[in-house]
């Protein structure tokens, strides 16, 4: 039989991808079929994207063959690559889309992460839009949304998608597969535009370090200025008792994650809407994360159909201290947001101390007081964070204090 | 046949048919004068005097109404996908060995691929109406012997009115009549809604055929068809699949790029300043479109505010802002869904009308330039807002007008569409086909943002600082050709070989389909 490599997906309801199959021929020169829904309009597009692949990969001797149903280029390439990889395990060279140099950076440490939306890694037709639908974070899930058999397809795409794909205001992160298989996902993602690195199953300060350690010795080796901030999802008795020496294992963490589905195995029950299974958890997890000076972010809501349950577990995470939401549909970032935004009551309270605040520092006063109270600099500083998320969800103007300060 | 360029700057036959034709002459820019064509007298003692013109059979019909070589034969499309009797009549036809039919629809279905091979042997000779799935792909190869001619809704109205198209026999299927003919399509098991589409032809064709599965006693009541106008009536087992007759619901879309769009054309209706007490819209049955109904909805019970009327086709959605008091009327011209055919059927404000009230150009005014918003699809649109809604990028015909065009002179057309499908972008340098004039679009409104049309200087002023993300349609298009890997090929065409043509409102010809040349 002659030696054979595909990768892609291939069917009638298949959209957005593509299927490439690369097969020895016993030829000097190669051959290349084309099939694509989009023919009338990116045919010659296709053909050329090709022929470029093929002659970057220096490959001879092979018939290629594209089932094409509207995948980008960047698809298209990955796919290519993947099916090369399968074809020839010894082939090493990347090759890498067009880079796409709109991308903003918006991602810091204590940015808000109030919702991330997970898609799935090996799913492209997901990715370009994803980011229109304003959620802090962009997960793209190697891990649990891909089958064992498309890891590595799914890996080519997803470092495609960080070079070329717009996500907008998101945070850019990627979760990988549970250590070690993560370690040897992170030099395809680590050159690319990553914000954010999930960690999961993380069950001790042993997988931060072993994490930190890896981004480190191959950022500097390579030169890369750039260091993803790293999200453990704790996601077992075991990680939850050790959640204070995880969050503070390593600088880069900028984030606890809990993952209930897993954690409620783990201590053999089941999750229930009630949640008293894990409340333990979710209070140890938080406090180690507040312990810390870091966010502590709730697991995923994943019925999408039902949006005034997802904003009850919201208030309720919220209530908890919690100040993200794991979420699967796009539909349920408005909800988010809405049920994590600050309420009027405290807005309206952190904008008199913000403004004493201000008054006391056109006057030169040291003493911020509010009528007969003191008031302390972690508070103005809690303060002053709430207006700044106030302002950006459009509560109150971004100039809401200048009147009063001119006055003053 | 020459092709000529017209206002639009496209090439058009200046003869279709052998027919000669009018080219666009620009929006508003072609007024006939002249008289309306007038129906032949008739003695009703030519009629059965007991009111019983009930025959044996749809052939007897057909044989009785003179049925001979070249004649145009007219069915209307409220069955839809479900429409069996067209098929039936056909095969028909066919058995008697007459050729050369023009079939002129109101609208064709993917059902009607039933008749390629009548247009394979000559038993049709060409199709005026939309051709649509497989006959689109059909007649874009360049198969069918004559030219295929899509007009609108409205226009298709007046073609009949003006003399046009000069119907011999019309087949109306009935979903409900009495032996006179009187008829309708709210009630029986193949109910359809009102019968609107079919007026003109049961009032201007030489011989009226009504078809009906549930013969009632006469009178039949209401009469969406009146019996007076009726030559014979036919009693058959079956009209149609009443499954894909009228979907029992019709269903908001529920992919988020869709709910976004949605989102952003309620939003603007609101920021626009559109959104007030006593405003009135009309948005067709897509999941895009059922979707922004609702997110409407809510807004309108958030702020207190009440339309005095919203323009059907009318789905379950609607009714139930019907049914809340959230607007005084629905005026319909045709319903979607089952909802709706039960509310035309108990609630006085929803009224039947026909669509043409709305939709006709050659009368005293219409509906359509009285509603305030107006949310439309479109399959592409170009940056000098032109729009294209019966063909796709490859140059294949799909889609029909429908009331499209006539609905564009709204105060605000909006139309509701994703930057890119697959791979395809949907805004492009020039559309492959034009099916409506720029400047009667209004606003696009895409998952990645709004584009107003320059020329609507009040929108543009109205919602300049409100948060929404409103663009130019080049900043959209060219974000779009970024992700899609370039700018996408023309469709390659014969430009020699015209397969149909495009008829704007007032009856001119706006556009050209040419053959399309397969690719290898």
């Amino acid at each position: 039989m002659n030696k054979t490599g595909y990768a892609g997906k291939k069917g009638d309801k298949i959209r957005s991808d593509c299927y490439i199959s690369i097969t020895e021929n016993g030829l000097e020169n190669n051959s290349l079929q084309i099939k694509s829904k989009v023919s009338p309009m990116y045919g010659e597009n296709i053909e050329s994207q090709m022929y470029d692949l093929i002659q970057k990969a220096g490959i001879k001797g092979v018939d290629i063959v594209i089932n094409d149903y509207g995948a980008l280029p960047f698809v298209i390439a990955a796919r290519f690559e993947s099916a090369l990889r399968r074809y020839d395990p010894a082939y090493k060279t990347e090759l890498l889309p067009l880079k796409n140099n709109n991308l903003r950076g918006n991602t810091a440490k204590d940015r808000r992460r109030r919702s991330r939306l997970y898609l799935p890694g090996n799913e492209p037709k997901f990715f370009p839009n994803a980011g229109l639908h304003g959620p802090d974070g962009i997960i793209l899930d190697l891990e649990d949304s891909v089958s064992p058999a498309e890891k590595d397809s799914a890996l080519l795409l997803v470092r495609n998608a960080l070079i070329s794909t717009d996500f907008y205001s998101a945070e850019r992160m990627v979760r990988i597969n549970q250590l070690p298989k993560g370690l040897t996902e992170l030099p395809f993602l680590l050159p690319h535009n990553i914000d954010v690195v999930l960690l999961p199953k993380c069950e001790s300060e042993d997988d931060v370090n072993s994490i930190s350690t890896f981004i480190e010795e191959f950022c500097i080796t390579n030169g890369i200025d750039r260091r993803p901030w790293v999200m453990p999802i704790i996601e077992s008795a075991k990680g939850v008792l050790n959640a204070y020496k995880i969050a503070t294992a390593s600088e880069l963490v900028c984030s606890l994650a809990v993952g209930l589905e897993d954690y409620t195995a783990d201590i053999g029950t089941k999750r229930t809407n009630e949640g008293n299974e894990s409340f333990f958890a979710r209070s140890m997890i938080l406090n180690a994360a507040k312990a810390a000076g870091i966010q502590a972010i709730d697991t995923v809501f994943s019925d999408v159909a039902d949006m005034s349950a997802l904003k009850e577990s919201v208030l309720e995470a919220k209530s908890l201290g919690y100040e993200g939401k794991g979420c699967i549909h796009p539909r349920q970032i408005p909800v988010i947001h809405e049920a994590f935004a600050p309420e009027r009551t405290e807005v309206d309270k952190a904008m008199k101390i913000v403004a004493a605040f201000e008054k006391a520092r056109t006057e030169g006063s040291g003493v911020v007081s509010l009528g007969s109270k003191m008031i302390d600099m972690p508070v103005v500083k809690r303060a002053l964070r709430l207006i700044n998320n106030a302002v950006a969800d459009g509560m109150i103007p971004a100039d809401w204090n200048s009147e009063k300060v001119d006055k003053g | 046949m020459e092709l000529i360029k017209n206002h639009a700057g496209r090439l058009v036959p200046d003869e279709v048919n052998g027919v000669k034709s009018i080219p666009f002459m620009g929006v508003n820019g072609y007024k006939p004068t002249g008289t309306k064509i007038a129906k032949s007298v008739r003695s009703c003692v030519d009629f059965p005097l007991d009111g019983n013109k009930v025959v044996s059979s749809l052939k007897e019909a057909l044989v009785n109404s003179g049925i001979k070589d070249g004649m145009t034969i007219s069915t209307h499309h409220h069955l839809r996908n479900g429409d069996i009797l067209t098929n039936y009549l056909f095969d028909i036809i066919s058995e008697l060995g007459i050729k050369g039919i023009r079939w002129f629809p109101s609208a064709s279905f993917p059902c009607h691929s039933h008749l390629i091979p009548y247009l394979d042997d000559g038993t049709i000779h060409h199709i005026e109406g939309s051709m649509n799935g497989p006959l689109g792909r059909y007649t874009t190869e360049g198969n069918m012997s004559g030219m295929g001619v899509l007009r609108s809704h409205g226009g298709r109205y007046q073609s009949i009115q003006d003399g046009e198209v000069e119907i011999d026999i019309a087949v109306i299927a009935a979903p409900t009549a009495d032996p006179f003919g009187n008829a309708n399509g709210v009630n029986g098991p193949s109910a359809c809604g009102p019968l609107g589409f079919a007026l003109a032809d049961s009032e201007y064709a030489h011989k009226v055929i009504v078809v009906t599965d549930n013969l009632v006693p006469f009178p039949c009541y209401p009469w969406h068809i009146q019996g007076n106008n009726v030559d014979y009536v036919v009693k058959i087992d079956s009209l149609g699949d009443a499954s894909k007759i009228v979907s029992g619901t019709t269903e908001v879309t529920k992919s988020p790029d869709r709910l976004l769009i949605a989102q952003y054309v309620a939003d603007f209706i609101e920021k626009a300043g559109i959104l007030k007490d006593g405003f009135s819209f009309q948005a067709g049955a897509g999941g895009t479109n059922l979707a922004f109904a609702l997110y409407l909805k809510e807004k309108m019970i958030k702020q207190g505010i009440k339309a005095r009327f919203i323009r059907g086709g009318s789905t379950k959605y609607l009714v139930q802002m019907l049914e809340e008091g959230l607007t005084d009327y629905i005026l319909d011209g045709q319903t979607f869904d089952l909802e709706g055919v039960r509310s035309m059927r108990e609630n006085p404000g929803h009224i039947n009308t026909s669509p043409f009230t709305s939709y006709n150009f050659h009368g005293k005014g219409n509906f359509a330039s009285i509603i305030d918003a107006v949310v439309l699809g479109a399959t592409e649109v170009d940056v000098n807002f032109n729009a294209n809604v019966v063909s796709h990028s490859d140059g294949y015909l799909l889609h029909g007008i429908g009331g499209w065009q006539n609905c564009l002179y709204s105060k605000c057309t909006i139309l509701a569409i994703p930057s890119f499908r697959d791979r395809i972008p949907v805004i492009v340098d020039e559309v492959t086909t034009l099916c409506g004039p720029g400047e009667l679009v209004d606003v696009i409104v895409t998952e990645r943002g709004i584009a107003i049309n320059p020329l609507r200087t009040d929108l543009l002023e109205a919602t300049a600082g409100s948060g929404l993300p409103i663009r130019t349609i080049l900043e959209i298009q060219a974000e779009v050709n970024n992700i899609c890997g370039g700018k996408p090929a023309k469709p390659r065409v014969d430009k020699t070989k015209p397969v149909a043509v495009i008829k704007w409102v007032d009856g001119t010809i706006l556009d050209t389909v040419f053959k399309v040349i397969p690719q290898k």
